[in-house]
Formats: structure tokens, sequence, C-alpha cells
């Protein structure tokens, strides 16, 4: 884009020189593919807006909660995660072929791709920056308690951490520990507790602190 | 390729940075670079190996300076000229010097959800015989390919054990390169981490990698 002069008085809003390099050059490569015919504008937006606002970790969230009251449903999603989590409506792109991995007292689940940025979208979303980032991807298989760790996750030594670097077309799910005092909450209830790190298996899910005597 | 993108076990990289309550988006242009990737990929002028081989492509100090969506960006562009649906001209002047070829399946807002929610996309139905099963020890090949590959650096030349066949897939390797789907068993293969790593790594641990029936070898 070079060579093109502005006379708008916007050139000193926050953004630095890249990102405003970037958004003219991703503006006008929007505009001549629209112009060409190969993009439906509105398709855009449609895209864009099931993933910012319609497919989350809500969903994943919801798949876990009902695993933990629901045996027979736990059974399902260890034995074929893809038709179970289905049950629930969530299907689709980077969900085709899913993988639930159990974590239990000795054994702790992590996902990462080291390769790229895969991702179970149907029930996670898009990816957070740091997982599609190179710090992570480099050391969760390198020193993956180190990584837990600074997740504010510690691992005991008689624990077996397995890390689960997705360099194919599976997509992995961890079914989080019910945290203990989760009792007496109805399935929607521990859904709110279950993060989107729990899930990932860079986090713990807690019980929900006790309400403070007045 | 033994490219920067194949990053597992690298050091100095820098610090794990979690953004408390991380938009989906960052920038309005991010949101662009993702949907239009979607949208031309659903035109069906090439596949998702070769969008994943085309970010790998990317020059690896410019890979390592810029951010995820400029990965896609690069990648992206290369296609968009590569399989024929912008010329170099187009690109470089951004304005169109014709209409597109006639008959391409143009991504249409009553298409997503069908598009979005389809449940086939690599796994194969052919009745490929696998070579291995789980509990079989096998050793991952020391090979380094120049295309797209799937078997990361750091598992080359080791040994680990079957932990699960998943099935039979579509084989990255040639799908990248325009040589169709060749389909193969992919199996979950458990690695200790001792064996990736040495004699400083946790006994306990182990990294499962999701491998190709032609990156493995009977142990």
């Amino acid at each position: 884009m070079s060579g093109h002069h502005h006379d708008h008085d916007h050139d000193d809003v926050d953004a630095g020189p890249p990102l405003d390099d970037l958004q003219l050059r991703v503006r006008a490569l929007e505009s001549l593919l629209v112009d060409k015919g190969l993009v439906d504008p509105t398709a855009l937006d449609t895209l864009i807006d099931t993933y910012e606002t319609k497919v989350g970790p809500r969903n994943g969230a919801r798949v876990v909660a009902k695993a933990w009251i629901d045996p027979k449903y736990r059974q399902r999603l260890l034995e074929n995660a893809s038709t179970a989590i289905a049950e629930l409506g969530y299907i689709g792109r980077q969900g085709e072929d899913m993988v639930v991995l159990e974590n239990t007292p000795k054994v702790h689940n992590m996902v990462v791709c080291t390769l790229c940025s895969c991702y179970p979208w149907p029930v996670l979303g898009l990816p957070p920056v740091w997982y599609k980032a190179a710090p992570y991807r480099s050391r969760a298989v390198i020193d993956p308690r180190g990584v837990l760790k600074e997740f504010g996750v510690t691992v005991p030594d008689d624990v077996e951490v397995r890390v689960w670097d997705s360099t194919a077309e599976l997509r992995y799910l961890v079914l989080p520990e019910r945290p203990a005092g989760t009792e007496g909450l109805r399935e929607e209830q521990l859904a709110e507790l279950v993060t989107r790190d729990a899930m990932i298996g860079t986090g713990k899910v807690e019980a929900p602190r006790p309400k403070a005597k007045r | 390729m033994n490219g920067v993108h194949d990053m597992g076990g690298m050091h100095g990289l820098g610090p794990v940075e979690p953004e408390p309550n991380e938009p989906v988006f960052h920038h309005d242009w991010e949101r662009k670079v993702f949907a239009l990737n979607l949208a031309t990929g659903f035109i069906g002028k090439w596949n998702i190996d070769m969008s994943r081989y085309s970010r790998e492509l990317m020059p690896g100090p410019e890979y390592l300076r810029t951010s995820y969506y400029e990965h896609w960006l690069y990648g992206l562009e290369l296609l968009l000229v590569e399989k024929g649906l912008i010329t170099v001209e187009e690109m470089r002047s951004k304005r169109p010097a014709g209409p597109a070829p006639d008959g391409l399946r143009v991504l249409r807002p009553d298409d997503v959800p069908r598009r979005l929610r389809a449940i086939r996309a690599a796994r194969m139905d052919e009745d490929v015989p696998a070579k291995f099963k789980a509990g079989e020890g096998v050793v991952a090949r020391n090979i380094h390919p120049m295309g797209h590959t799937r078997l990361p650096r750091y598992a080359r030349g080791k040994r680990g054990v079957i932990d699960r066949d998943h099935g039979v897939f579509i084989y990255p390797d040639a799908h990248a390169a325009g040589l169709g789907k060749q389909p193969q068993h992919c199996y979950s293969v458990r690695f200790s981490a001792r064996e990736l790593w040495g004699a400083e790594a946790s006994s306990r641990d182990a990294i499962y990698i999701d491998l190709f029936e032609p990156y493995l070898d009977p142990a």
C-alpha cells in the first residue's frame, strides 16, 4: 500500500503502524475478493458471528457437567466422544472426530498442538492466543509440569502427566475431575464452574467458595 | 518440512502468557482473516492440509515475528494466487482485472450453518488393513520431508507404543501435495517423557502423538 496518501484525520490513533498496515492490507484483500464475486460479505458476517457469539467453551462445560451427573453419559462420552457430544448438538468443523480424556487422581491430561493450533471448536470455540503461540506449543511437551505450574496447577509426583499433541484430525477434550463439595449442585450450576482451561488440561475445576456467614 | 512451525521441545520462545477474559478476536482485521479463510476454503480449490502447509511456508524469521492470524493471511494470499482465484497482478494492485471463473461454489450466508456442521472431514470408510495394533512397539521414522508432514521433529527416531488405532484418515502429507487422499491408519502413539527428553524428564509422564502409519516402523 505504499505510495498511498490519506488525507483523513485518523492517522494518529493508538494503533501502531504495523496494525494500520494489516488493517489496510486485509481490507484491500476483502474488497478484491468481494468485487470478484469470490466472497459474499454477508457470509463473512455469519461466520464471524458464529464463532464470536454462538460457539464457545460453555458448550464443553455442559458436556462435562452432564458427564459428572450422569454415569451412563460419562461412559458413552469416554467410549465414543463424537456421538456423545453430538447428543447435545455440538458437532461439525474441527470437532468431527472427538476424544475425551478423563482426569483422575492418578492421571492428569493436557492438550497441545505443537505444529499449529488444532483445537476442538464445537465444544471450546476458537483457541486463545496463548494456545496458538510459540511458548505453549514449544514447552507443553518438554516441560508440562513447569507450564502447568505457571497456570497455577501443581501436579503431585505420584500423578502421571499425559500430554496429547493434536498432530492429526482427532480433537481432544479433557474431562476434569469433579471437585469435592459440589455434591448438592445441579447440572447447570456445575457447568458454571467448568473453565476453558480445565478442559484443555491447564486448569482444575474449583468448588465454589462457601458463602461467608454474616 | 523442518520449519519453525514444528516447535515441540524448543527453548527460548518466551513465557506462556494467558490473558484474562480474552476476546475471541483482538482486532477487526483478525475477524476478517478468519472469515475470509473459511469462506474461500469452502470454494473447494484447496484442502485443509494445503492451508496448513501454506502457513508453514512463511519464512521462519517472519513466522516467529508475526501473530497467528498474520500466518493465516500469508497462507491465504499464497493459495489464492497459486490456485488461480486471484492473479499476481490483482494481488499487487488489489483491483479486480476481471470476474471470477464461472461455476465456483461461493459461500452464501444460508450455507454457513450446514457447512460448519458437516460431521465428515478427514475420516474415511476405506477398508485399509492396519499394520499395528494397540500395545505394539513402534519407532517413528527418522525422515525429513521437504513438504507438509504431521510427524513432529521431536518424535523422529524415538520409540513408542501404540495406544490406540483411531481408524482410517486422509493422509495429510499426500493431500497437502495434491496427491489425493491416500487413506492411512492413524494411531495414538505413547512415548515416555524420558524416551523423548532424556533422563532429566519425569519417569512417570508421557506424550501421546497422533501418527499416520507411514511414519512408523515396528520397534
